[in-house]
This record gives structure tokens, sequence and C-alpha cells, in this order.
């Protein structure tokens, strides 16, 4: 398969692996994919209470080059952002972006539950109600 | 200067051998006759090249030379044995034996004959790909007329015991049969020590052409017999019709000459290669071995690296042409069913690679694969989610995954 120049930078220079410490209450976590699929994703954020923006986001993945530069941008685009503007984050945007091929849609539908899933650890660790998110089901 | 990529995929093809080429040259110009044409010199000297090539074949195997009958290439050859075998022996019975780590092949061929009415028994291996020889014992009727098990593995090179094998099918008045595609020209393979009724083989693999091939079968004790799938000029004692690739076979002729002379040799070197190859890539934690480690062909290695997602793997080792036990296709993940076979969960499969060595495979070449595995195996647990919580003794089974 050929991969984009953008997923082949990615893949080799990914930006921002690492961990945060989730037992921070600033810290949310989101951990989606399973082995058994190829994919799993581990995506956090640190987040500014006061202003309610993503101070941090640090990501680690298991998968494909199309997986990791999926992860490695969605955590480019958190940094700055507030929580409302994460949240509106949609998975086309990184398809265009990284001009994923049809087979590889699930990577970005991957990286866009995994935004959504630390925004809702995040909510739910600091008394906030969890949002109906999940946008993969299938 | 060392070339990139470093092609390391040797049982899915092999170079040609200039000396092969050089071999095969006349008769893709000057000499171009039909080896079937009795009635003028042209015709003479493409029957005498092909006579001559069927001598140097059947002096690889250890056969006459009557009994090798020239095809397209293995799977050709894979299908005129079960199948041919499969309608001469119809009266006899319609029971075929094989196992589940066969080459499509032959298990797509074994799945064709369960459609017209056979019984086709699929035996397990275990963990090191080998058959046991009490099933294959076990699985025997007075309706078996074919036992069908190869000789060495394609993905990891596991070799099956063929003599055994062989005795257990003769004992219960079966013919033995074996894909010999990836051993022939590579270790000793010789039919009548080995016990062996049929066999496919092909040029490709040993450093011959494409799309010539030849399947072995035996004309004495007993006299074996196959149904032509092909219906034509009746070439090939009749099993096989279809004017002969003249070149091809020169060159399949040539390639086992050369094995013959330079089998032990290459073998030596090969496995010494692959075996440093093998110790180096085994340092890195949760890296195993696929297959046999006692008995297996020389020039292959298959290791699994866990925790390390197999596509993503297979681009971090770019400059090597290897194959990976995962075959991606549009949607789905589908780990290599060899693997499975062998106990191998999916993830564990699909983090495979399979390397194959050659006769032109340097040790440079091999230092520099190490290298370049080693680096991209760790860069990506770096990157794992998977290796960091196996770093911290969570057991990743008992996580309760969200399916997508």
């Amino acid at each position: 398969m050929a991969y984009s120049d953008k997923v082949i930078d990615h893949y080799s220079n990914p930006r921002n692996v690492g961990t945060l410490d989730k037992s921070k209450k600033s810290v949310g976590t989101g951990l989606v994919g399973a082995p058994e699929c190829g994919d799993v994703m581990r995506l956090q954020i640190e987040v500014d209470e006061a202003t309610n923006t993503i101070t941090d986001a640090k990501f680690k993945t298991f998968g494909c080059g199309s997986a990791i530069a999926s992860s490695s941008l969605a955590t480019e685009w958190l940094k700055g952002k507030t929580v409302d503007e994460a949240l509106a984050i949609d998975n086309m945007e990184i398809v265009e972006e990284l001009a994923l091929p049809p087979v590889k849609i699930h990577c970005s539908v991957l990286a866009e539950d995994a935004i959504k899933s630390a925004i809702n650890d995040y909510r739910v660790k600091n008394g906030l109600p969890e949002l109906e998110t999940a946008k993969s089901h299938h | 200067m060392l070339k990139l990529p470093i092609y390391l995929d040797n049982n899915a093809t092999t170079p040609l051998d200039p000396r092969v080429l050089e071999a095969m040259m006349p008769y893709l110009t000057e000499v171009f006759g039909n080896a079937a044409s009795r009635n003028h010199p042209f015709g003479w000297a493409a029957e005498e090249a092909v006579d001559y090539a069927r001598e140097q074949i059947a002096g690889l195997i250890n056969c006459d030379p009557k009994e090798i009958i020239f095809t397209s290439g293995a799977t050709e050859s894979d299908n005129l044995a079960i199948k041919g075998v499969f309608e001469m022996y119809a009266q006899k019975g319609n029971h075929v034996i094989t196992t589940t780590t066969e080459h499509k092949a032959v298990l797509d061929t074994c799945k064709h004959i369960e459609k017209l009415g056979g019984k086709v028994t699929y035996l397990p291996v275990n963990a090191q790909g080998l058959i046991s020889l009490e099933e294959l014992e076990a699985a025997m009727t007075p309706e078996t007329i074919l036992v069908s098990i190869m000789y060495g593995n394609n993905e990891t090179g596991t070799i099956q015991p063929i003599r055994e094998i062989a005795a257990i099918a003769h004992k219960h008045g079966a013919l033995f049969m074996t894909d010999g595609t990836q051993a022939v020209g590579k270790i000793p393979v010789d039919v009548i020590a080995d016990g062996i009724d049929l066999m496919a083989f092909t040029a490709h693999k040993m450093y011959g052409p494409k799309g010539v091939g030849a399947m072995y079968v035996r004309r004495k004790n007993p006299r074996v017999k196959v149904t032509a799938q092909m219906d034509g000029g009746g070439h090939e004692r009749g099993m096989r019709s279809g004017t002969l690739n003249v070149p091809g076979i020169v060159g399949l002729g040539k390639a086992c000459e050369l094995a013959k002379k330079e089998m032990a040799a290459d073998a030596e070197r090969l496995s010494t290669m692959r075996d440093r190859l093998e110790k180096e890539l085994l340092n890195l934690e949760e890296s195993y071995v696929n297959g046999s480690v006692e008995r297996r062909l020389p020039h292959v290695a298959n290791i699994s690296f866990k925790y390390v997602e197999g596509e993503g793997l297979m681009m971090g080792v770019k400059d090597l042409a290897v194959s990976s036990g995962s075959a991606c296709t549009s949607a789905s993940l589908e780990p290599s069913y060899v693997l499975k076979a062998l106990g191998l969960s999916d993830d564990l499969a699909h983090s495979s690679l399979r390397f194959g060595l050659s006769r032109f495979t340097t040790d440079e070449q091999i230092d520099y694969a190490i290298g370049h595995v080693k680096e991209a195996v760790t860069k990506l647990r770096e990157m794992s989610p998977l290796w960091e919580m196996f770093k911290e003794g969570i057991d990743l089974d008992k996580i309760e995954w969200a399916e997508h």
C-alpha cells in the first residue's frame, strides 16, 4: 500500500508520543480499539480547568502507519484547543489532512473516538456528566 | 555499497541464477523448435534439450527421467497430482488426508474434490508445525487413496517427518504425495529413500525461471497414474497436454544441476547466516520463533515480535523485502492461517516476519537486516500502549477492550 507523505512523516517523526499522569484530575485518558483488531490507541489530554483549554496531549498507538499518523495528528490539533473545540473534531478532517484511503478511514474514526473518550474521562473525573459520543460501532 | 531494499523473501521467489539464464538463452532464440515435432531437426534439438533437463532433474531427486512430468509450476502440479489421483483411483476410494498448514494450491484443490463428493481429513499440527503420526495412522481408512503432506512449509520452514508419513500411507495401501516446492533444491530430497509416489515442485524457488515446474510420478512399485486435467495433444505420457516450455524446462534442468552440486555448501552457509539473524533478533524481549527449530529448512526464519502491530512493522522495515504473517486486505486483517494452526493468537500472527535467505544473500545484508528490524521493533514498542502496559505488569487479556 502506498502511504501519503503526511502519513509517512507522522509515522517517521511522531509528535507527542508519551504518557501523562493519569492519576491527576486534570488528565483525561482515552483507550480505544482492541489488540485482536490490530489497533489500540491511547490518547491523553491535560486540561486547564480555569480556561477549559487543552494544555498538553500525548498518545501511544499500536497499529498501522495510518493509525499512528491519525493519533499523532490528533495530539497536534488538540493542544491549545478548548474542550468544546476538541469535541467538534470530525474524523473526516483527519482523513482529508492525511489523505487516508477508504480502507484506512477506520483509523481516523478510532482517533476521533479516542479524543471523545479522553474528554469523557476528564469530565467524569471532574464530576461532569458523560457525553454520548461513540462513533464507531461497526 | 549496500543496495536497498534488501531482498529476503526467497520463499516467495528466488532470483534467476545467471548460469541458468545462460543455459536458457539459446532456447529463447535460435533453438526454437517444438519438442513434439518428430520430423525435423528443429524439433529434435528441442526434444534433446528437454530430455537432458529430465536427466538433470532426475539426478537431483533420484528418480528415473521418465518419471518427470513438466507443468507450469507447483500449483498446477499440486492440482494435477491430487485431482488426477482422485479421478484415477475413484474405484478404490475417495478419501484424502492432508494437513491444515498446506499451501493453498493443495488446500483449495482438496476443497474442490470435497465438492466432487470426496472426503478430506485435514490433520492439525502441533506448536512446532508438525503433524502427529499417531493421528495420521488413526485417520487412515480402507477408502484412503492419497496422503498429501508438504515436505517443508513455506511460512515457517518446518520439515514434516516424510519417511514415516510415507510408510504409514503405504502400510494402508494409499499413495503418498508431497508438495516439495520449498524443499527441492534446498535440502536432499530422494523419492526412493523417502517413499514418495508423487511430488510437486517448481523452478522459481530454486533460482530457475517462473512459469515452469514438474510433477514426479512413480513408475514402479507401484506404478502410479493420474488422470489428465487438461485435454489436448497427449504430451507427457498423456498426463499433461500442451507444447513444452522448452526454455523454461532447460532452466529448471540447469537449476536442478546447480542445486545438486551446491546444495550442501549453500545450506551450511545459509543456516549459519539464518541462525545469526535469528539469535540477534531473539535478543529483543518478547520475540519468538514460529515453527520447529530442530526440523527446519536451512534458509528460513519466522519470528513474531509481541506488542508490535504487523502492518506498522512492515512499514518500519521498508528497507527489507520480507513477508509478514498478516495479510492486510481491504477491510479485514487476516492473520496467517499457518501461524494460527500452530496455535498463535491473532496478534502474534500479525506481528510476525518471515525471512527467506538465498544463494545470493550476503553477511553484509544480514547485518543490515538485524539492525533495521531491531530499530523498527524498538521504536514501535516505545510508541505502543500495549508494550507500556506489559512493562507495568498489566495482564492485557483481562482488559475489556472497546471493540470497533
